[in-house]
């Protein structure tokens, strides 16, 4: 049997992770850049970290993944990459023809020390033609952190503020979510009439529709006239402290641009505050529409809630998306007994308390008492199942294992799902999202119990 | 979209049958800033120990390189699935600036007892090969601990291609090869090791039920579902078969080498080469009994799946084929399995095929067809769309490409979700061609040819 982990928790002091739930930087980076219009990633490293990314994005996304990569060797390796990277540089323009390049490092880059703003500005390119950088060491933080460095070096790179007045308009910034989360955010704010620019963005890019012909470079992505007039625009809401604050605090510092967190919209109190913030703001009347999908919502969560109440659930995954959803169990009546991240400690830049204080607070607030921890591991969280069991299972595709071995019904949530499709298309955020994860969650729960009722308890109507 | 350009630099790794005497530029390294298909050293080690399924693989740096390995390869096992987890020191900073040894030494104080695993491997990823970390040392002193082999993998990933990687591996694997037992002599009964099979959703099975019915035991396989127990008497044996040359061929030298076992390239893709390689088998052993037995299996095998291909070679007649693999092996017996289904290769194109391999697929390949080394997409694409291909063969990475295109796929590598060895395999590659060219999908695809 698949299933290696011992019940007996014994304390664990290495550092060392087993089965683990994160991965590095490099990967946040390369998915944020894929988000600007016309734009190739650059992974300045090795061979493999490159293709490492872009097999596993392939894998979540089902979409060609293109980046390039400066595939050092050792002579790179003991005198510098520079070289690499400017012959790197000469070659993409030359040969791929993006309109800008996002270089990230990696950690063998990091570790030599490579000065990216300066081999940059030595490279020759194209008239027109923009190259910029994030730094993305593999060995702090996780995919988050990358993501949200990325998604930060847009706005140092790019973002002026060239108005006394702020225009009306909104920053969305929607951290590590699909491109069909990405465009439903955007839905809700153009139904609500407010202009907004989201970055990165990557609906158009990896959820693309199929044409017949290959597009290197996708229709969708924020464009870079886009990004630079996010400093002029009237609001910044950040969406998941751990990807998206550091970017709209640092464009607060830069242009002016007044930055709200918020938790990622997945839920009804998370969708809530995300449409208020922008009401608050933008001084907009809820469309009736939207009013009509909240009632829906909460119709649905009324007619099922019996199919939820009391259920023990164990929640692990990225801390943005893990925090909201441990919100929305609540509100279904969910105990989360079980809550983990691999990303380790607080948000960066935000001066905000860490994940485990941020869950606790919510686990108390409703009276519950449950395990959480950041920067930890499935085998951590496979023992504390084993100790405690729960009822469902919500996770990337590696909860599979878990699942199996104690026989759990499993709903897959965040990144990478490598075993199932469509997710990427569909949101779990707004209003709609939120029903759609309560049909997953149900349709789990539910087909466990069929699938283990005895004849005679075998219901037609549930 | 237009056709990319093709860098100067790269123009030498492309050839195109007929048109001009000419080499290709192969076994090389990458152009900085091309969009690559490639992988690295470490990424070549880990498939070719990653099947080592009582082994615990513990891969020594930042997170990452364990992550984008952990039970990716469908390599099948009977029992152990220790492998099947992932183990990771987890470097940070902090470990980067006064070095990693430390936190290895811990990892393993805490795995080893943990799980007890007979053999533990730890891989360098390409930090470590920077700070300069002794593996050798910690993993001695472990080894000398806990009374267990724990043996290091120098698989940082600059120092060379994918193809290092697998010598890397085949160093480790060697290390642990003990001499021959006493008494064991090279004349008893044929008894092969079977080198260059992950056991992907239960290939090696195939060719292990094969060997056994013409009469040859199979030692072990390198490194299919293999165990440490196995690999440890892999000098009890009197033949090396090898099929992935790429990954084993270095360590089949070395063990001729060393103990004087001879060895055999064979590929047991396609009906043709599969039989090709039993009777090379039967030939070597120069046994009466054991090539009796191969003609016997080669006509019942054949008899069983002869009217399945013929079936499928009926529709597939004419079709056009385009295939981007790993390793210059399989290429080449993908030319000819497709030939046996009727079908063409227009483009054939590998990531670390060596030269003799590129000779050899030009002597197989029609008039015209294009040759390619370690393309990248731009290439592929253009070359796909220039020769008229219908279907590609290639990898996790090959397979959205070639559908934005509007082509049909075969995935012959990770992600392959059936035996594509022996007769059996050679039976779910025509279905799968057949499914994947005759799928109505295609009409739903506005403006582009439809197949089938």
């Amino acid at each position: 049997m698949l299933d290696a982990t011992p019940k007996k928790i014994v304390e664990r002091t290495s550092g060392g992770m087993i089965n683990p739930a994160k991965t590095c930087q490099p990967i946040g980076a390369m998915y944020a850049a894929l988000g600007i219009h016309r734009c190739l990633p650059h992974s300045h490293g090795s061979q493999g970290c490159c293709s490492y990314h872009r097999m596993h994005l392939t894998r979540h996304f089902r979409d060609p993944v293109m980046a390039s990569t400066s595939s050092f060797t050792e002579g790179a390796s003991v005198f510098g990459g520079g070289a690499n990277l400017k012959t790197a540089i000469k070659n993409v323009f030359e040969i791929y023809d993006p309109d800008v390049m996002a270089v990230h490092t990696t950690c063998l880059s990091e570790t030599i020390g490579d000065d990216l703003p300066t081999i940059i500005k030595q490279a020759e390119m194209p008239e027109g033609k923009v190259v910029f950088h994030a730094n993305t060491p593999s060995y702090q933080g996780s995919h988050i952190t990358g993501f949200s460095n990325m998604t930060k070096a847009m706005v140092t790179y790019f973002s002026e503020s060239t108005l006394l007045e702020k225009e009306d308009r909104v920053n969305l910034i929607p951290g590590f979510v699909n491109p069909g989360d990405m465009r439903e955010i955007k839905r809700i704010a153009a139904m609500m009439e407010i202009p907004c620019i989201m970055f990165p963005d990557t609906s158009g890019v990896l959820d693309s529709p199929m044409t017949g012909s290959f597009q290197m470079y996708p229709e969708g992505g924020v464009t870079l006239p886009e990004l630079k007039k996010t400093g002029d625009s009237k609001l910044s809401l950040a969406l998941g402290r751990f990807a998206s604050s550091d970017a709209a605090g640092t464009l607060e510092k830069k242009c002016k641009v007044p930055a709200i967190t918020l938790r990622t919209p997945i839920g009804i109190k998370a969708t809530d505050a995300f449409v208020m913030a922008l009401r608050g703001a933008f001084a907009m009347e809820v469309p009736r529409e939207l009013e009509e999908e909240r009632g829906q919502l909460v119709d649905i969560m009324t007619d099922t809630h019996f199919h939820f109440h009391g259920k023990k659930v164990a929640i692990f995954g990225d801390p943005d998306i893990v925090a909201a959803m441990v919100e929305f169990s609540l509100s279904l009546g969910m105990q989360p007994v079980h809550v983990l991240t691999g990303t380790p400690g607080g948000a960066l830049g935000s001066g905000m308390a860490g994940f485990e204080e941020e869950i606790k607070e919510l686990l108390s607030a409703a009276g519950l008492n449950g395990n959480v921890k950041s920067a930890g591991d499935l085998f951590t969280l496979h023992q504390w199942i084993k100790n405690e069991p729960v009822d469902l299972l919500i996770g990337n595709t590696y909860g599979k294992f878990i699942a199996r071995a104690e026989d759990v019904p499993f709903v897959r949530l965040g990144f990478p799902i490598l075993d199932r499709s469509v997710h990427s298309y569909l949101p779990v955020v707004g209003y709609h999202g939120a029903m759609r994860l309560i049909e997953m969650i149900s349709g789990a729960l539910l087909d466990r119990q069929d699938r283990d009722a005895a004849d005679e308890d075998f219901e037609l109507v549930m | 979209m237009d056709a990319a350009p093709i860098l100067e630099t790269r123009q030498k790794s492309i050839i195109q049958k007929g048109r001009k005497k000419q080499t290709i530029q192969c076994e090389s390294d990458s152009e900085a800033g091309c969009v690559s298909q490639r992988a690295c050293v470490y990424c070549g080690a880990r498939v070719v120990l990653n099947p080592v399924a009582d082994a615990l693989h513990l891969v020594h740096g930042p997170i990452g390189c364990a992550s984008y390995t952990w039970d990716i390869r469908g390599s099948l096992n009977s029992g152990a699935d220790l492998y099947r987890n992932s183990f990771c020191t987890d470097l940070k900073e902090h470990d980067i600036i006064f070095g990693g040894e430390k936190k290895l030494s811990a990892a393993l104080d805490e795995l080893i007892p943990k799980f007890r695993p007979p053999l533990v491997f730890v891989y360098s990823t390409c930090v470590v090969g920077v700070i300069g970390d002794d593996l050798e040392a910690v993993c001695k002193a472990a080894s000398s601990k806990y009374g267990i082999p724990v043996l290091p993998v120098q698989s940082s990933g600059f120092i060379g291609s994918k193809a290092a990687g697998y010598r890397a591996a085949c160093d480790v694997l060697f290390r642990l090869i003990e001499a021959p037992a006493p008494g064991w002599t090279t004349d008893l009964r044929p008894r092969l090791n079977y080198l260059g099979d992950f056991n992907l959703a239960g290939e090696a099975w195939i060719i292990r039920s094969y060997l056994k019915r013409i009469g040859v035991e199979v030692n072990v396989v390198f490194t299919g579902d293999s165990r440490y127990e196995a690999i440890r008497g892999a000098a009890n044996a009197n033949l090396n078969i090898i099929q992935c040359a790429g990954s084993m061929h270095y360590l089949a030298g070395k063990l001729e080498e060393a103990y004087g076992i001879p060895c055999l390239s064979v590929s047991f893709l396609g009906l043709d080469d599969t039989a090709e390689s039993l009777r090379a088998i039967a030939r070597h052993f120069k046994n009466e009994d054991v090539a009796c037995r191969v003609e016997k299996l080669i006509i019942e095998e054949s008899a069983r799946v002869m009217p399945q291909i013929k079936k499928y070679k009926e529709r597939l007649q004419g079709k056009r084929a385009a295939v981007f693999v790993g390793g210059g092996f399989k290429a080449i017996s993908l030319i000819k399995q497709f030939r046996e289904l009727g079908m063409e290769v227009v483009m054939i194109g590998t990531q670390t095929g060596r030269k003799e391999e590129y000779e050899k697929m030009d002597t197989l390949v029609t008039e015209g067809a294009v040759i390619l080394d370690d393309a990248n997409p731009a290439e592929l694409e253009r070359f796909m769309l220039e020769q008229g291909a219908d279907l590609l063969v290639g990898g996790v990475k090959e397979r959205p490409l070639a559908y934005k295109l509007g082509v049909a796929f075969v995935d012959h590598n990770h992600d392959r979700k059936h035996p594509l060895s022996g007769y059996a395999g050679a039976v779910n590659f025509a279905a799968e061609v057949y499914s994947t060219l005759g799928s109505p999908v295609w009409n739903a695809v506005k403006g582009v040819k439809v197949h089938a």
